[in-house]
């Protein structure tokens, strides 16, 4: 069974296959009308382009071929996004809530 | 990314048009095997045959789920007291709700844990007392208690759930905070809680056995700090800091009526966990009540929800909507007057008397424990033996 809880810090990098542990819960929340991340005693409301890298954290894909898909949908250049992929994932992992493979 | 836990929108919400809680703290009983003297459950707990039945909880949380409640807190109390936790935590799970089970640990089995993590359980918040085995079991008047827990943390990460440990600070038990941190990274924990105790209920009459020096405080800030940096990505911290010594009060649960519902073990709906300590207000129940009538409604919760309640200075004060003049519960049992700002806060004409008296103290020798214990409190306890749960 997968460690919820890496002892070393996952550091975040273009290779890195981020995913969501089975704890974090990514869902949409109708009765507020926007996307929550549930987390142990926290919730966490991410915004519109973390909630379309999220979705695509599922451990097989690299954090480079999601900024691909991510420049491509929202026609942006492929280093910006991937820059700021990175710096998001990176909080994200340090509060537990992404791990990294 | 922001937080919204515990409060959904910083603007305090008017009462009719309130959003919903996005935390339901459900005591489930009032039943514990531990007498920590610093408990946050009332002085008068309520008893066994009062308890709502395994059906009403399950009415409760699909209640809560339908009004937007997002997580679910199972406290007590030792949730783990009432046999029927598993079925509460699978309608929890069906029903949608982020379930954290939030317990000291010492009645659980590994079967036990593990069919609680088969019905959905979510998360596990594990209190610990010390690193040092003899004064935490001196601490809860429990034998044994920290060899359990050990073996609790150990099932936990076996079955793959996240851990919490929760540790409360005070002055019998500061300066492990070292030692307490490396428990808790041993026993896999990805979040610690550093809480500094607060004084209301139980830790209230026991604080001159439990206020530590400033001195004392300002060590362990500089501790959480630095082992913060170390920790980085392997374990959060959580710290929460002693009011008395604080410039500003901690905004009451995310603010009066706001963020989190309370449904005590005979199932009144509080604003907060200490709320029956005020004079004069009225709880409704779940069982005469829907829970988005009682949270929309209710008088407990319209009576200091927003800010119009407010006395100076708060009422002035642009801090008002960030901690909302901090703790009712505080402001009254300090002042007499719980529509006052709480002492807490450096602003209230009262701060510098409970500086003094935390001051003195502190630097007092500590007086016994009262330990907690159901039908009052009593200020001699025997360590109790293991099986006091039922
Ligand atoms: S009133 Fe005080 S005890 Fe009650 S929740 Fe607020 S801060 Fe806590
Ligand atoms: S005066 Fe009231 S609102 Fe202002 S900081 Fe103090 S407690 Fe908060």
């Amino acid at each position: 069974m997968a460690d919820p809880t890496p002892r070393t810090r996952a550091i975040i990098t273009g290779s890195t296959k981020p995913a969501l542990p089975r704890h974090i819960k990514l869902r949409h929340d109708a009765s507020r009308g926007r996307w929550i991340i549930l987390a142990p005693e926290r919730v966490y409301d991410p915004d519109d382009v973390a909630v379309s890298v999220l979705q695509r954290c599922d451990g097989v894909r690299s954090v480079d071929e999601i900024a691909a898909a991510l420049a491509a949908e929202y026609q942006a250049p492929v280093d910006v996004i991937a820059a700021d992929i990175v710096t998001m994932l990176q909080e994200l992992a340090d509060k537990g809530v992404v791990t990294a493979a | 990314m922001n937080e919204i836990a515990p409060h959904i929108s910083a603007a305090a919400p008017a009462p009719k048009c309130a959003t919903a809680p996005v935390g339901l703290l459900a005591e489930l009983t009032h039943r514990c095997p531990l007498q920590c003297p610093y408990c946050s459950n009332p002085l008068e707990m309520d008893r066994a045959n009062t308890e709502l039945t395994t059906a009403e909880w399950q009415d409760v949380l699909r209640q809560a789920a339908e009004m937007g409640v997002l997580q679910l807190h199972l406290s007590g109390g030792e949730p783990t007291s009432r046999k029927d936790l598993e079925e509460i935590v699978k309608t929890a799970a069906d029903v949608g709700l982020y379930s954290n089970l939030i317990t000291a640990g010492v009645l659980l089995t590994r079967e036990r844990l593990q069919k609680l993590a088969e019905c959905g359980l979510d998360h596990v918040q594990l209190s610990i007392q010390d690193a040092d085995a003899a004064n935490a079991d001196r601490i809860a008047a429990y034998k044994g208690g920290l060899v359990k827990k050990r073996e609790v943390g150990r099932w936990v990460k076996e079955l793959g759930l996240p851990l919490t440990v929760n540790a409360p600070l005070h002055r019998q038990n500061i300066e492990n905070l070292p030692k307490i941190i490396d428990l808790a990274v041993e026993l896999g924990a990805g979040r610690l809680e550093v809480a500094h105790i607060q004084y209301y209920a139980w830790a209230l009459k026991n604080r001159a056995a439990l206020m530590p020096t400033r001195e004392q405080f300002m060590k362990t800030v500089e501790i959480v700090e630095q082992a913060r940096e170390r920790l980085k990505g392997i374990m959060v911290f959580d710290f929460v800091v002693p009011d008395y010594y604080a410039k500003y009060p901690k905004p009451c649960m995310g603010g009066w009526g706001s963020g989190i519902i309370n449904v005590t073990p005979s199932g009144k709906v509080l604003p907060c966990h200490a709320a029956e300590s005020l004079p004069g207000m009225e709880f409704d129940n779940v069982r005469t009540r829907r829970l988005m009538d009682i949270w929309l409604q209710g008088a407990a919760f319209n009576k200091f929800r927003g800010t119009e309640w407010m006395k100076e200075p708060c009422r002035s004060c642009d801090r008002k909507e960030i901690d909302f003049g901090g703790c009712r519960c505080q402001a009254f049992a300090l002042t007499g007057d719980a529509t006052n700002t709480d002492p807490a806060c450096s602003l209230s004409s009262r701060h510098a008397e409970w500086f003094k008296v935390a001051e003195q103290e502190s630097h007092q020798p500590a007086p016994p424990f009262v330990y907690r214990r159901i039908g009052g409190d009593k200020s001699k306890a025997e360590p109790a033996d293991a099986d006091a749960g039922e």
